[in-house]
This record gives structure tokens, C-alpha cells and sequence, in this order.
């Protein structure tokens, strides 16, 4: 057997994003050893990418918010998928979170008052997502990262993890190898919390970094978990277009929370159009433009533009406008902020200023900017208790976007940097209550020399296929099938294509040794995209209806009978069944607040 | 713009290496760490770089382009190529070499660990209330996004090689942050000057004209952290108030001992396992 390194710590924290460092602060305070472990270096993390801001009802801008409006928008915005437990806990927990934030030493933009400022987003009844400028992901991060520092958890920097391990049904640790030496390690801890964040790589046009595999969806979903809704995959409305070598990255939407106004090519603000307001955000929106415009200066009087719609409305209008044949030079549609002004423009989103002018050779004090819908969130995920976010193995907890069940069928923007706080510190908590009292598990030696050798088998090939092909024909294949119009046929063929992969994958090859080699990560990367695609495209086909999300063409709008359903998929062996579970029931409390809105 | 242009990349590891070239196809928008990409995909798989966002977000990606340390995913290749249409690329400098573009920053890591967090007053009022004047100057300094271009390009300790005696720009800023902060009540000058070394730095402002984020890392964060430093241990009126028992700080005194730094190895700790 190949040698490995053995760690033993009472926690194992995998991922060190928002969640992964919020759990082990909580971790750390509980006064147990904890083992951090990211891909990348420390503060490098999905978060960092995050623009917007962080939402709570902190209510600081002279609106009565409170987290019972929140508790309702998230469930709106998520048409009703949510699982409603979590959502209270998350609203009302947020407020918390974010001062605490602040205690350790964020600096949020502030009011006139000298409390946090707060911004309007899509969604969102009030202002309520606090910020820092357009890089809140950053400041949330460093935030994060020097409290979890100075309570000296032990970080491993630049180490993947491949697999959970398990003693009889509790997962006792998981196996990594280390990116820079290539060396394997066996982490053994009394409970393990999965913090990996999404997956959008194996679309084509994506926000995601090379991180973004699904490393712990698969390895949950591997070691015997259930994954919850997967076939909800958020489309940014407002992706990069133009020149392709940004095609995918982000543009905040605080851009249009700000003020900025969408057009097609005959300059139209086509959000206007009734058909893209749906039945449940009627009367909520702006109805002329001097109503939208109103609003920029006088929020109480006036209602919101319908540019702040959630994101799976404007995603699909803005998909409808260009292939109506009213896009832009690229094929795309038009964002301009332009009429905000320069000083307020380079104050508000200096980052976008800076990516549209050194990237773009736009200048959008000046300039529209051409946009269309990327890849950027995952809905579903690992599906967890409310309370712990324990999963259904005994030992194992996952929080931040590889859980599920917060957002349902579509995420508010601003709701995930809330998300990896409440629930980062819910499963550090957890992890600790349960470490606390718990054993460390036997190793078996079985399964971790079966990972070394699976690992190992592109460099020992002597001929086989490049596994960066491999994966850009993936990255095809779900963009083609799998993206915000999704059919019976078109799904059909993207699984089929899916599978194929999947057996191809065996035989991919790599040069090079196992020191620090970009082909022989991305060969075992790729085996987790695959798995993820398969159950994603399950789940899609399964669910006919259209809802958040998930645009069924050939079953447009709600179905009733599926409102009343969340999707569980789960492997016996190797085969994966998806399969459907009541929606989790409401408190009575939590229904008055959504009858409230009627 | 050129339809193919020729990458001269650094490949080696800490026993040597030499540089390689590479053909490269361009297209519009292309930025360095793009035409690396094309040479993983299509012709050597084990060619090493760090990234992540590619947006310029979070700080991955530094290396030295034509000798200059830049992000690649924010260096256009349109604006490095010579008339020959040659780039070349390679790893930084300051720091111990891993493989081809990556190099071990574990040190940078380390001195952000000996310096002591936010430290609020028991009895300050929660939460806070700061006027967005008092912080506009720390959250400039907060745009940083640790990319260690400034520290690649820092003379003490790029020539100098004192990262035993300097912490370098990144951790200047860092510091003047937690010491401009409205709420902060730690006495720093002391660490400041002693194991941080703010003395070293001798003001040729290269780490802000590197700085991806344009953070006016000498004039705004280390030239007043150096001001303070002698209002405190170098003026005379300040000396002799102290010898007669005046003009203590108001601030709490920072257990030092905690973060002084422990020595550091004279060769880089080799990655392990």
C-alpha cells in the first residue's frame, strides 16, 4: 500500500470559505482541536468573490424590516421550496451574525447615523443587505479568516479531499492529498463538517473558480447522504459577455440595486414587459419607468423597478429578449448605470469599474455594459437538520452552499453570505456537542488504499484521454442541455452524454509526478463534476414543472402536486435514485407570516 | 492584435530549472493567465500556477510578467508582447520556489498570525456607531486581497532578504487598519517598531505602484504608521514628559511577549508532508 500520513484532531472542517471558518471558530471556542482544510490558500475561498452584500433585517435605513419580512421574501423568492425551519432560524439569526461580524473587526459602509448601510436587492422587500462597497465577499472573508486565525485552529493549505471515511455508518474522518508534495494524508476526527461551496464548473460560461467541483456534495452523497433539490441551479442574470476572455464573470447585482436599468437593443427596458413580472410579485413592482426612477430618491413613496425581480425572472427574460432577437452586438443585453454619475458609480461599485475597465475596455461611468446570464449558485445541496445541520450519517454536518434547503428553488442575492455565518457557526456548534462526548473511530485501511489507487491510476496509464477534453466536452454538454431552458429531449441527450463521460473517465491519463500538477488534480476534479451533472440532470428531468430555478419548457409554470415535494437523491451501490419527499411542515406561527403579505 | 503569440514560462522546481517556450493562440480580451490555461489544456498538463477568480478578486494568480510582478488574470497579453511577440513569465521572486509558478508564501501566513486582532474596550458601546469619514481610510486599506505583489517587490526583502526583521507593505497596511480603527483600543507602537520593523521601510513606494487594488500603501497606511512611531520613541518633548511620569497612552499596553516573533529558520520550511 502507498504510505500516508495520519492526523488526529476532535474536528475536521473541510473548506475554509465563510462556513468552513465560521464553523471553526465555533469549533475552536468550544475549546476542541480542529483541522481546517482548503484547497487553496487561506482567504482564497468562493467567498472572496461575493459583491453585493451580506442580508439582515437589521433595519437600519428607517424601514420597518424585520425577520419576518425576510423569512417571507426568502420564501418567495424561493417559491415556497424552502424548508421553512431553516429559513427562520436563518432570518432571525442573521441580525445576530453580522454585528458579531463587526465585533471582529469588519468594517461595513456606514449610514449617516453611524450604523451599517444597508442596500436595496432583487427580492428583497427593504434595504437590507449591508456591505462594503462591492467587495463585501472580501471583507466577510479576511474578517473570518483573522478570527479563525487567532484562535489557532490547525489550517492545511493547498490539500484536497477526496474521500469521507467511515466506521460502520458514522464517518470517523476522510482522506486528502496534499496539492504541493502530492502526499496523502488520512485526517481522523471525532466529527467532520463539510464546508465546500457549490459546483459550477461543468457549465461552460461560469462565476465559479476551479474550486467550485462539488467535492463534498459527491463525497457526502458517495459515503451514504442524501442530496436535496439538486436540479436547482442558479443563473446569475448578469454575467460578463464581451470580450470572451471574461464571458462568465460576475457583474454584481448590486449594479442594479443602485440604479442600474436593463435594455434590449432597441432600447427598451424590457423588464417592464407584465409578462415577466409573475403572479406573485404583481403589484409589488414599478409599472413606468418615472415610477422606477422615483424610487432612486424616494423609497417610501415609490415602488422598485422590476430589474430587481429575483434572479430566475430576470435570468429568463433576458434569455427570452435575446433569443427574440432583441440582444445585443454579442447576444446578449444591455446594463447601464451610466446616468448614476462617475463619482457615484466609482464610489458604490469600484470593483466593477475596475474589472469593466483593465478587462473590458469599458467604461461604465460612460458606457452600457453587455451582460447575459452565467452559471454562479447552487440551491440544492447536502440535505441537513435545520437546527445542527447534521446530515443523515452520524458524525458528518455540512453547512454554507453545499447544504440544501435554505433557498429553495431560487437564492435572494445577498442571502448566501448570511447563510455561511448562521449555519457555519450552527455546525461548528453541532460538530463540537457531538465531538465532545464521541470517540474517535477506527480507521480501515480498505477503503483508504482504494482511494490512493483510484487516485493514482492517470499517472500510471501509459496512454488514455486528457482529462481537460474530458471536461470541456462536459462543460458543452451542460450548457447545451442543462441550463436555464431545460426540455424532456434536451435533457435526455445531456444525461446521455453525461454517462459516457462517466465511463470514459476511467481511462484518462496524465504526465508528471504528484507534486503540484494541474492534470492529475483536475482528473480526480473531474470524477466529482460527473457525478454531480448526473444528479443534477436526474433531478431535472424528474421535476416537471417549471418552478424558480428549474424552467421546464415543455411544463411551463407551477404544479400544485410539485410545490408539495422536494427532490432526495441518494446511491445504493453505484445506482442513484432520486426520488420525492413531502415539503417539511410550517409552524403555525411561520404561516401567519406568509398570510400577512396577502 | 497577433493571431499567435509565444509564452516563455519559468519550469523548475527548488533544484533548478530554465525557462520554456510556448506557442499561443490569441483572441480578444485574452489576459496571461488565459494563455496558461491553453498551455495545461493542450500541451503540458503539469505546468503549475495558482488562480482562482480570475476577476481579480483574490489575489492568486501573482507572478512577474516581463520581470514586472503582476496578476495574470488582469494582465492583458495585448499589453506585454514585444515586437517579437514574446511575454515571458515567471514565479516570484521574494519567496522559495514550489514548482514552475508557485512559490511558497507560507511566510506571509505566519507574520499575519503575530498580529494581534481587533481589541475593543470592555466597556465601548455596542454596536458600534462610526461616521463613514473616520473609516473611509481603513477600508482602503481593506480592499487588500493578499496577493503579495507588494511583498514580492519590497526591497528589504526582496534584496535584503530581512523577512526576519520586516514584516513588508502588506502587513503595514494590515497594521494601520486595526491601529486607525475607530474602536480599536490597542497600544501597537511598540510591536509596530520593534517586531515589525516599520523602520526598514525606506520609502521608494514600489509596493503601491504594484498594488493590484491602487491602495496608496506608503503614502496613506506606512508613511503615518512611521509618524506615529516617532511621536512616540523619538520626540524630545514626548521623552521627557514620559520621564516625568506624563503622556502615557491611553490605549491598552499589548502583552508583547505574545507576539513577538519567533525566529525564523534561516532556509523556508519545504512543504510537507
Amino acid at each position: 500500500m502507498e504510505p500516508f500520513e495520519t492526523v488526529e484532531r476532535d474536528v475536521l472542517v473541510i473548506g475554509a470559505g465563510g462556513a468552513g471558518l465560521r464553523a471553526t471558530i465555533a469549533v475552536r471556542e468550544a475549546g476542541l482541536s480542529c483541522a481546517v482544510v482548503c484547497k487553496s490558500l487561506l482567504g482564497k475561498a468562493h467567498t472572496v468573490m461575493a459583491e453585493g452584500g451580506a442580508a439582515a433585517a437589521l433595519g437600519n435605513m428607517g424601514e420597518p424590516d424585520n425577520w419576518r419580512v425576510h423569512f417571507r421574501d426568502t420564501m418567495l423568492g424561493g417559491a415556497y421550496l424552502n424548508n421553512p425551519r431553516i429559513v427562520e432560524l436563518f432570518a432571525k439569526e442573521a441580525i445576530e451574525r453580522v454585528l458579531e461580524l463587526e465585533q471582529y473587526g469588519a468594517v461595513f459602509d456606514r449610514t449617516p447615523e453611524g450604523l451599517i448601510s444597508q442596500r436595496p436587492f432583487g427580492g428583497h422587500t427593504y434595504r437590507r443587505l449591508n456591505h462594503v462597497g462591492d467587495r463585501t465577499g472580501l471583507e466577510l472573508i479576511r474578517t473570518l479568516q483573522d478570527k479563525a486565525v487567532s484562535l489557532q485552529p490547525d489550517v492545511f493549505m493547498e490539500f484536497t479531499v477526496t474521500r469521507l471515511l467511515k466506521d460502520a455508518d458514522r464517518v470517523v474522518g476522510a482522506l486528502a492529498y496534499n496539492r504541493q508534495s502530492g502526499g496523502f494524508v488520512a485526517f481522523r476526527a471525532k466529527a467532520v463538517v463539510v464546508a465546500t461551496g457549490g459546483w459550477g464548473r461543468m457549465y461552460k460560461y461560469t462565476s465559479n473558480s476551479w474550486e467550485s467541483t462539488g467535492d463534498g456534495a459527491a463525497m457526502a452523497l458517495e459515503a451514504g447522504a442524501e442530496l436535496l433539490d439538486m436540479e436547482m441551479v442558479q443563473f446569475h442574470p448578469t454575467g460578463m459577455l464581451w470580450p470572451p476572455g471574461v464571458r462568465g464573470l460576475l457583474v454584481t447585482e448590486a449594479v442594479r440595486g443602485e440604479g442600474g436599468v436593463l435594455r434590449n437593443s432597441q432600447g427598451e427596458r424590457f423588464m417592464f414587459r407584465p409578462e415577466y413580472t409573475p403572479e406573485r410579485y404583481r403589484g409589488k413592482y414599478a409599472e413606468t419607468e418615472e415610477e422606477g426612477a422615483g424610487w432612486l430618491t424616494d423609497k417610501a413613496n415609490f415602488r422598485r423597478p422590476p430589474e430587481l425581480l429575483p434572479r430566475d425572472e430576470v435570468s429568463r427574460a433576458i434569455y427570452k429578449e435575446v433569443r427574440a432577437g432583441r440582444g445585443s452586438e454579442h447576444g446578449g443585453i444591455y446594463l447601464d448605470v451610466s446616468h448614476r454619475g462617475a463619482d457615484y458609480i466609482r464610489r458604490s461599485l469600484p470593483s466593477m469599474y475596475e474589472q469593466f475597465h483593465a478587462l473590458g475596455d469599458i467604461d461604465i461611468t460612460r458606457q452600457p455594459m453587455e451582460i447575459y446570464p452565467t452559471i454562479h449558485y447552487t440551491m440544492g445541496g447536502i440535505r441537513v437538520d435545520p437546527d445542527t445541520c447534521s446530515t443523515t450519517l452520524p458524525g458528518l454536518y455540512a453547512a454554507g452552499e453545499c447544504a440544501g434547503g435554505l433557498h429553495g428553488a431560487n437564492r435572494l442575492g445577498g442571502n448566501s453570505l448570511t447563510d455561511i455565518l448562521v449555519f457555519g457557526r450552527r455546525a461548528g456548534e453541532a460538530a463540537a456537542i457531538y465531538a465532545s462526548s464521541a470517540m474517535q473511530g477506527a480507521l480501515d485501511e480498505g477503503p483508504v488504499s482504494a482511494e490512493m489507487d483510484l487516485l493514482l491510476r492517470p499517472l500510471s496509464a501509459t496512454s488514455g484521454e486528457n482529462p481537460f477534453h474530458l471536461a470541456a466536452e462536459l462543460q458543452e454538454a451542460m450548457q447545451q442541455g442543462a441550463m436555464i431552458e431545460r426540455t424532456e429531449a434536451g435533457l435526455t441527450a445531456c444525461l446521455e452524454k453525461v454517462l459516457q463521460l462517466r465511463e470514459r473517465v476511467e481511462h484518462v491519463q496524465v504526465e508528471g509526478s504528484r507534486a503540484y500538477n494541474p492534470g492529475w488534480n483536475a482528473a480526480r476534479d473531474l470524477r466529482f463534476t460527473l457525478r454531480i451533472s448526473e444528479v443534477i440532470v436526474r433531478c431535472a428531468l424528474a421535476r416537471k414543472e417549471s418552478r424558480g430555478a428549474q424552467w421546464r419548457s415543455d411544463y411551463p409554470g407551477f404544479d400544485p402536486e410539485w410545490g408539495r415535494k422536494n427532490l432526495v437523491a441518494r446511491l445504493e451501490g453505484d445506482t442513484l435514485h432520486v426520488e420525492t419527499r413531502p415539503l417539511p411542515s410550517m409552524s403555525p406561527e411561520l404561516q401567519s407570516i406568509m398570510e400577512e403579505a396577502r | 492584435m497577433l493571431e499567435t503569440i509565444r509564452l516563455r514560462v519559468f519550469r523548475g522546481d527548488a533544484s533548478g530549472g530554465e525557462e520554456r517556450e510556448y506557442p499561443v493562440r490569441t483572441f480578444p480580451g485574452m489576459v496571461v493567465l488565459d494563455a496558461i490555461h491553453q498551455i495545461q489544456g493542450e500541451q503540458d498538463g503539469t505546468l503549475a500556477c495558482r488562480w482562482n477568480c480570475k476577476a481579480a478578486k483574490c489575489g492568486s494568480c501573482s507572478a512577474e510578467i516581463n520581470g514586472h510582478p503582476a496578476l495574470m488574470c488582469k494582465s492583458r497579453v495585448e499589453q506585454f508582447y514585444d515586437a517579437a511577440g514574446l511575454i515571458r513569465v515567471s514565479p516570484l521572486k521574494t519567496f522559495p520556489l514550489i514548482k514552475d509558478l508557485v512559490t511558497d508564501v507560507s511566510w506571509n501566513y505566519r507574520k499575519a498570525q503575530q498580529i494581534p486582532p481587533l481589541t475593543v474596550a470592555a466597556d465601548a458601546p455596542r454596536p458600534f456607531r462610526m461616521m463613514q469619514g473616520d473609516v473611509d481610510r481603513i477600508q482602503e486599506f481593506r480592499k487588500c486581497i493578499e496577493c503579495f505583489l507588494c511583498q514580492d517587490i519590497c526591497h528589504v526583502l526582496r534584496d535584503h532578504g530581512r523577512k526576519d526583521a520586516y514584516f513588508g507593505p502588506r502587513f503595514m497596511i494590515k497594521i494601520a487598519s486595526l491601529d486607525m480603527h475607530p474602536m480599536d483600543d490597542l497600544e501597537r507602537r511598540p510591536h509596530l517598531m520593534r517586531a515589525a520593523g516599520v523602520g526598514y521601510c525606506n520609502v521608494n513606494k514600489c509596493c503601491q505602484e504594484v498594488c493590484p487594488e491602487h491602495i496608496h500603501i506608503t503614502d496613506n497606511g506606512i508613511i503615518p504608521l512611521k509618524e506615529r512611531v516617532a511621536d512616540e520613541f523619538y520626540d524630545p518633548i514626548r521623552g521627557l514628559l514620559r520621564m516625568l511620569g506624563l503622556g502615557r497612552s491611553r490605549r491598552q499596553p499589548m502583552p508583547e511577549e505574545a507576539f513577538t516573533a519567533p525566529p525564523e529558520p534561516a532556509a523556508e520550511r519545504k512543504p510537507s508532508p
